[in-house]
C-alpha cells in the first residue's frame, strides 16, 4: 500500500527552522514504521537521518512521534497509523538532525538516581536471595528499554527540562523497591527534591507512550507515597 | 497542537485553566471588595455591574470552572493517595465528566432562567 510520510526535517548546519518534507513510501500494512522510513532513506533520500538497531523494540533508539504520539518506530505497524503518517522528533531535547535528537541529558537524569544495586554487606557465598512476592513488587519496571519515549511526552518536562523525568522515576523505582538494594532512602531523597517526583502532575502521557506497557505513572505514584511514608 | 494525549492529559489541562481562570477571578474579587474602601458609591456602582446579564454568562462560566476543578481534584486525590487510582484513572475521569454534566446542566437552567424571563420583559 502506498503511504504519505510528512517528516520534520532539520539540519543545524544549513536550516534555520525544521521544516516538514513530504515522501511517499509502497509498504505492507503489516510492515513497520521503520520500514517505511528505510525505504526512504535507502530509495530516495540519503541524507533523511534516524536512529534504529535492533529494529525489535528492544534498543530503544527509534523513540519519534508518530502521529503527534511518542512511539517506536520498529514496534508500529503502518496499518496501526496509515495512510497519512506524521514522524516528528520527540520533545524536549535538542535535536542534533531530522529525527534524531541529543539524549545526553536523558542519561544524565538516569545516573542522577543511582540506577544499580548497592549492597553493603559483605559478599554472599550464595546468591541473595528474594522470595517471589518481593520480585514482584518491582517487576513492572525492570522493563524499561530507556528509549525516552516517557519523559518526552509529559508536558511538565517540556516546559521544564531540569524535571528529572518518568524514565529516571521508572529506573529509580526498579531499585527502591528491590528488597536486597540499600540506599532506597537516598534515592527517595534524590526524588524528594525541587526537581523530582513531585514535578509529576498525573498527566499519564508517560504510561501511554511506554513501548513496553510499564505502567510508568503508577510506578512514580508508588515513589511519591514511599518519600511521605518515609517523612512520616 | 503538538502531541496528542488522552484522557489523563486533557484532565490536567482542564484543571490548569479552570484553576487560573478561578485564581483570576479571585483578583478582581478582592479588587471590588476593596472599592467599600473609597465609600459606596464606587462599590455600588461595581455591584451592579455584576447582575447584569452579562456577569451572568461570566457567572455561569465561573461555576462550572469551579466545578470541574472540584470534581477532578477529587479524582486526583484518589489517585495520589489510593494505590489503585492509576489504574482506574480514566474511569475516573469520565465519571468526573458525567457528575460535571448532572450537576451543571441544571444549575446552568437556574442561574440562567432569570435573567432569559428579563430579557424577554416577563
Ligand atoms: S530499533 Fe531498537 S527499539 Fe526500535
Amino acid at each position: 500500500m502506498l503511504v504519505k510520510l510528512k517528516i520534520l526535517r532539520f539540519d543545524p548546519d544549513n536550516d534555520k527552522a525544521p521544516h516538514f518534507q513530504n515522501y511517499e513510501a509502497d509498504v505492507e500494512p503489516t510492515d513497520r514504521v521503520l520500514d517505511a522510513l528505510n525505504a526512504v532513506r535507502w530509495y530516495q533520500d540519503g541524507s533523511l537521518a534516524y536512529r534504529s538497531s535492533c529494529a525489535h523494540g528492544i534498543c530503544g533508539s527509534d523513540a519519534m512521534r508518530i502521529n503527534r504520539t511518542n512511539r517506536l518506530a520498529c514496534k508500529t505497524l503502518i496499518r496501526q497509523v496509515a495512510p497519512n503518517i506524521t514522524l516528528e522528533p520527540i520533545r524536549g531535547f535538542p535535536v542534533k538532525r531530522d529525527l534524531i535528537v541529543d539524549l545526553t541529558g536523558f542519561f544524565e537524569q538516569y545516573r542522577n538516581v543511582m540506577p544499580y544495586l548497592v549492597n553493603e554487606d559483605p559478599m554472599p557465598t550464595v546468591e541473595r536471595f528474594q522470595s517471589p512476592e518481593d520480585r514482584a513488587k518491582y517487576d513492572d519496571t525492570t522493563k524499561c528499554i530507556l528509549c525516552a519515549s516517557c519523559t518526552t511526552s509529559c508536558p511538565i518536562f517540556w516546559a521544564n527540562t531540569d524535571y528529572i523525568g518518568p524514565a529516571a522515576i521508572v529506573s529509580a523505582h526498579r531499585f527502591i523497591f528491590d528488597s536486597r538494594d540499600q540506599a532506597g532512602g537516598e534515592r527517595l531523597d534524590i526524588l524528594n527534591s525541587r526537581e523530582g517526583a513531585w514535578r509529576c502532575r498525573t498527566i499519564f502521557n508517560c504510561t501511554d507512550a511506554c513501548p513496553r506497557d510499564i505502567k510508568v505513572t503508577k510506578a512514580i505514584q508508588d515513589v511519591k507515597r514511599a518519600i511521605m511514608s518515609q517523612k512520616l | 497542537m503538538v502531541y496528542r494525549g488522552s484522557e489523563g492529559m486533557w484532565a490536567w489541562v482542564a484543571h490548569r485553566c479552570a484553576g487560573v481562570a478561578v485564581l483570576l477571578f479571585v483578583f478582581v474579587h478582592v479588587a471590588d471588595t476593596a472599592l467599600i474602601g473609597w465609600g459606596p458609591k464606587y462599590y455600588n456602582l461595581f455591584v451592579k455591574l455584576y447582575s447584569g446579564p452579562a456577569f451572568r454568562l461570566f457567572e455561569i462560566f465561573l461555576a462550572a470552572a469551579l466545578l470541574f476543578h472540584a470534581l477532578n481534584g477529587v479524582r486526583i486525590m484518589i489517585i495520589d493517595f489510593w494505590e489503585g487510582g492509576t489504574d482506574i484513572q480514566k474511569p475516573l475521569f469520565y465519571g468526573v465528566m458525567a457528575l460535571f454534566l448532572v450537576v451543571f446542566i441544571p444549575g446552568a437552567y437556574i442561574m440562567l432562567s432569570p435573567i432569559v424571563r428579563s430579557m424577554l420583559g416577563g
